[in-house]
């Protein structure tokens, strides 16, 4: 569902929007059946000259409510048993299971801005080469990447909509994460919790590269939006 | 003010006013509950409190918890002689329930003083701000019985709503129960 | 801001007077005893109305506003001038803190909880008048509250309704010294107010029922307010000491929150949801009760399942409280956590589902018309249905992944909210009205009225999915920073929900002018005019003091219609044959 308002730019951003699929699905159907129903009783049921309204005794109530309440019920409940296990193995994915990861990147936000630290030529983290930039984070294609995720003053929230990937940055605590971009690009980072009167403003630019645009940008790291953006 | 006839009713066997007592109190438990819930999830990420805990005076604590229960014994005792409709008794005995609630109170800001001049104030460290909340919430509460049973004296010695002697009664002892669980989670958990 | 200062003014005026003026004791009442210090539960229900009303009216220009800001950036709004950021977070947390706490909660549940209690159940008042009394004037005073804490230095808070710390904690973070403090004691002081007509509510229908009116005879708009009541008293109480903890990080530097100081900003999300997600049950269950009196009465039909209904209810506020991290799933508590939260919140559907099932199953053989309280009754089921299957969406963890924070959340709880709080308040309204006034409001403005309001309404949120589903997240001010956001196709989505806003604004004040018109104008109704079986309608319209001449016997359940070999094809439960 969500392919049709965007690019789907990691690996798990499939997975994701298969699941939207999904409930779409069920639940549209339902939906439709419903309102179906429901506006076919307006039409079929209304005021007509001379007749009167059924009145239900306990017995028809009861036939009646094994028709229209409790299949209806054990229905649901089993389509429930599809959609849990539809999002529960999508979040193991994306959120519980780490892969062994390529290289490790810190994020941090800040009331309005994020710093990216990256590893650097050596791909090491916290080393003297790393790449500190502000509000600018550069990937490769196909790597996957572990980040670290802090916050030094308020919650914020690390969101790029292609990659599907959303996690909150508590002061105090580094959250750890994942992903592997599979679609190069310039893409947005939204901060996606409210952080205070800049909340609005606090975007940031993600390029994801392939190998050789990658390894010249190791090279020479310049902030590619320095003029524009003077943080 | 003509009383409704609504308040005559009684559906379900239970008299109005001690139905609405126990409501009160559910809904007080959930606050305690929800400040309780919320310091023992933080006391058990924080093994380093109970030396702060340590500075708490235990004897007074005690005390204190003496004072409390001795004070619902007297508020038993009032509710007995209001059923015996003896309402100048029970004012009486509402009067030595204040009183421990007084002693308590008394005992509690010669402690307080004391942590405060020792520099153990409520931005101490987040053990400190529970500890005063919570304690601080619990006497407020002794501070609202005594007044409603000021009140309440005041109408028996005149035998006037001696059925407000028992609902005074349960609100003290439930302020009893809460000062019960506090007792041994800010002083003698160390 | 036009509406707000004069009616910060009348707000004072009640209770500021009220507190110098004694005890109201004479039979002979004065104009300002009537209608400021009476413990008459129909009284109190109509200050509620109003004063919900009028906060209503400024939640809507607050709409108003952002909404104009999102399709116009940077351009003055008129009544308004410029949005900035800090206005613009000031607006949207007012939005939903009084719609939800000032409209929603007093209307549904104060009023209507008011006046239907006492008159469904056959008596005379609530068992507590005069803590009635106060209960109004304590929620009064907090509306006064949030509405002046746009007027203090600094401007109003701007936290989001949610008040998550740090940002809501510290003033150096939010910027709002006084308005935070401010709008957190209005809610503090809100809830008090609540829990003070709870606990008349609840006690009053256990035991103040007329005799013969067993548990199962009691219509289920009681029912559902009442145990909206007790869902609230039991959730409510750990965000009043959370709120107590907050006030004193702000005010007095304490580090509850303070995760520089060994607190925790994650345990204030817990207190809130934890009373956040049963406080949509708590407005849920009330429209829900009015929209089963009103489709009984007008497709004649006994209410379906009865039991059944009361059964899925219970279930529903139960489960409701196993829930709440579902808020939660992204901001970072343990995924293991997300998973069980997943389950539970994927299966309230189960018993949400049925209750919806069990009202459209009531117009299966019944002889339905097409009134207004109906339609109105009939649209919340029908919108509500959109607002509960896309909750299954978000309250998918894998999917909420990409969700949360969206507009496609705060379009699907509009579709649940606004249902609920301004579709149910109108069918209720609309329905009561004769009741309450003795006329009858004029039935082709109230159609006009209907339609325009339920087309503006799905012309807001239905675009707003697709923004959301597009990567619009919530609570920004100006979309023109977001490259992949600020498209023209977007943008003409953003357009459309605004025009769609105006639209339903437009048409409001038809209502309003409708409804102050016709209770001097309108035709004048008899006690019964929809041919009900609830008590309320065997007594006056409007019911004097002390309601009946005499108080009712109950005989029979609330909807024994068209039960065959009667005459009448209604069965007061008050009528001994």
């Amino acid at each position: 569902m969500l392919d049709l308002f965007m690019l789907q730019g990691s690996s798990f951003a499939g997975s994701i929007d298969s699941l939207v699929w999904l409930v779409t699905f069920i639940v549209g159907t339902w939906f439709v059946l419903v309102e179906g129903i429901f506006f076919w009783l307006l039409f079929r049921y209304r005021k007509q000259d001379g007749v009167k309204a059924e009145y239900f005794d306990d017995g028809r109530e009861h036939a009646i409510k094994h028709v229209w309440i409790e299949w209806p019920h054990r229905a649901i409940l089993a389509l429930d048993v599809i959609i849990i296990y539809g999002a529960i193995s999508v979040w193991m994915e994306v959120k519980m299971y780490v892969p062994v990861t390529d290289e490790t990147i810190r994020i941090t936000a800040q009331q309005w801005a994020w710093t990216f630290q990256h590893a650097g030529k050596d791909n090491k983290i916290g080393t003297a080469d790393d790449i500190i930039l502000i509000d600018e984070m550069h990937v490769e294609v196909g790597k996957k990447y572990l980040f670290e995720l802090a916050s030094k003053d308020v919650l914020h929230s690390f969101s790029v909509p292609v990659w599907r990937l959303k996690q909150d940055a508590i002061p105090g605590r580094v959250i750890t994460g994942w992903f592997e971009p599979t679609l190069a690009g310039e893409y947005d980072v939204q901060c996606a919790e409210i952080c205070g009167i800049g909340h609005g403003i606090m975007p940031a630019k993600l390029y994801v590269e392939y190998p050789e645009k990658h390894a010249a940008w190791l090279e020479n790291p310049a902030p590619m939006l320095a003029s524009s953006n003077p943080q | 003010m003509m009383r409704p006839i609504a308040t005559t009713r009684s559906a379900t066997g239970i008299p109005t006013g001690r139905l609405a007592v126990w409501w009160v109190i559910a809904s007080e438990i959930v606050i305690f509950g929800g400040l309780l819930g919320g310091y023992l999830l933080h006391r058990f990420g924080h093994p380093e409190w109970a030396t702060a805990a340590a500075h708490t005076n235990t004897m007074a604590g005690g005390f204190n918890t003496f004072v409390l229960l001795t004070s619902s014994l007297s508020a038993v005792l009032a509710h007995a002689a209001a059923e015996k409709g003896e309402g100048p008794k029970a004012a009486k005995y509402l009067g030595l329930t204040m009183l421990g609630g007084l002693v308590f109170l008394i005992v509690k800001s010669f402690e307080w003083t004391y942590e405060i001049s020792h520099g153990y104030t409520i931005t101490a460290n987040t053990f400190w701000s529970f500890y005063y909340t919570a304690a601080g919430l619990h006497g407020f509460h002794v501070i609202a019985g005594m007044v409603i049973m000021g009140f309440v004296a005041a109408d028996a010695m005149k035998n006037r709503e001696l059925q407000r002697v028992e609902l005074i009664g349960i609100y003290w002892h439930f302020v009893d129960l809460v000062w019960i669980f506090l007792f041994p989670l800010l002083y003698i958990a160390k | 801001m036009a509406e707000s200062p004069s009616h910060a003014h009348d707000g004072h005026a009640h209770a500021g007077h009220g507190a110098h003026d004694g005890h109201g004791g004479h039979h002979e009442e004065s104009w300002f005893v009537h209608y400021f210090w009476s413990t008459d539960h129909k009284m109190i229900a109509k200050q509620y109305l109003v004063t919900g009303m009028l906060m209503g009216v400024i939640g809507a220009y607050f709409a108003y506003v952002f909404r104009m800001q999102l399709a116009f950036p940077g351009k003055p709004v008129p009544g308004y001038g410029l949005v900035t950021g800090a206005d613009y977070n000031a607006l949207v947390t007012n939005h939903g803190a009084i719609m939800i706490f000032w409209v929603a909660m007093p209307v549904l549940i104060a009023a209507f909880g008011n006046y239907l209690i006492p008159l469904m159940i056959g008596c005379d008042d609530m068992v507590f008048p005069r803590i009635n009394r106060l209960s109004y004037q304590i929620f009064a005073i907090s509306a006064v509250l949030v509405v002046a804490s746009f007027f203090v230095q600094g401007g109003a808070f701007g936290g989001a309704w949610t008040a998550y710390p740090p940002l809501s904690a510290k003033a150096e973070y939010s910027l709002t010294p006084a308005g935070s403090s401010l709008w957190l004691i209005a809610v503090a002081l809100e809830f008090v107010a609540f829990l003070l007509g709870g606990i008349n509510f609840v006690t009053t229908a256990m035991n103040s029922r007329a005799p013969g009116m067993k548990a199962f005879d009691i219509p289920i708009a009681v029912w559902m307010i009442v145990i909206a009541s007790i869902l609230f008293m039991a959730s409510v109480g750990p965000l009043i000491a959370g709120a107590l903890m907050l006030l004193f990080d702000q005010m007095i530097g304490t580090g509850f929150f303070d995760p520089d100081r060994g607190g925790d900003p994650i345990l204030w999300q817990h207190l809130f949801w934890f009373f956040g997600h049963p406080e949509v049950y708590v407005v849920l269950l009330p429209a829900m009760g009015f929209v089963a009196e009103i489709i009984t009465t007008f497709s004649r039909k006994k209410m379906f399942a009865y039991k059944t209904v009361l059964a899925t209810t219970f279930a529903t506020g139960l489960l409701s409280f196993f829930v709440w991290a579902h808020h939660q799933f992204i901001a970072g508590i343990d995924p293991r956590m997300a998973n069980v939260f997943s389950v539970t919140t994927v299966l309230i559907s189960v018993p949400i589902a049925e209750m919806c099932f069990v009202y459209i199953a009531t117009l299966y053989g019944g002889s339905i018309t097409f009134s207004v309280p109906m339609l109105w009754a009939l649209a919340f089921i029908a919108e509500f249905l959109l607002g509960g299957v896309t909750g299954i969406y978000l309250g998918s963890s894998g999917a909420d992944i990409y969700f949360h924070d969206t507009y496609f959340v705060v379009a699907h709880f509009h579709y649940t909210f606004f249902p609920i709080a301004i579709i149910g308040s109108f069918a209720g309204m609309t329905y009561w009205y004769p009741k309450m006034f003795g006329t009858f409001m004029n039935e082709a403005w109230n159609k006009l009225h209907f339609w325009v309001t339920i087309i503006g309404f799905n012309g807001i949120f239905l675009p707003l999915f697709i923004t959301g589903a597009s990567g619009d997240h919530r609570r920004i001010f100006d979309y023109t920073n977001f490259p992949e956001l600020d498209t023209p196709e977007l943008q003409s989505l953003r357009v459309l929900a605004t025009v769609s806003l105006l639209v339903m604004l437009v048409i409001q004040p038809v209502f309003l002018i409708n409804f102050f018109y016709s209770m001097f104008r309108g035709k004048k109704a008899g006690a019964n005019p929809w041919k009900a079986n609830t008590l309320e309608w065997q007594a006056a319209s409007p019911p004097p003091h002390g309601n009946f001449p005499t108080l009712p016997e109950v005989y029979r359940g609330p909807y024994e219609f068209s039960v065959p070999g009667r005459d009448e094809d209604y069965w007061p439960q008050n009528s001994p044959n």
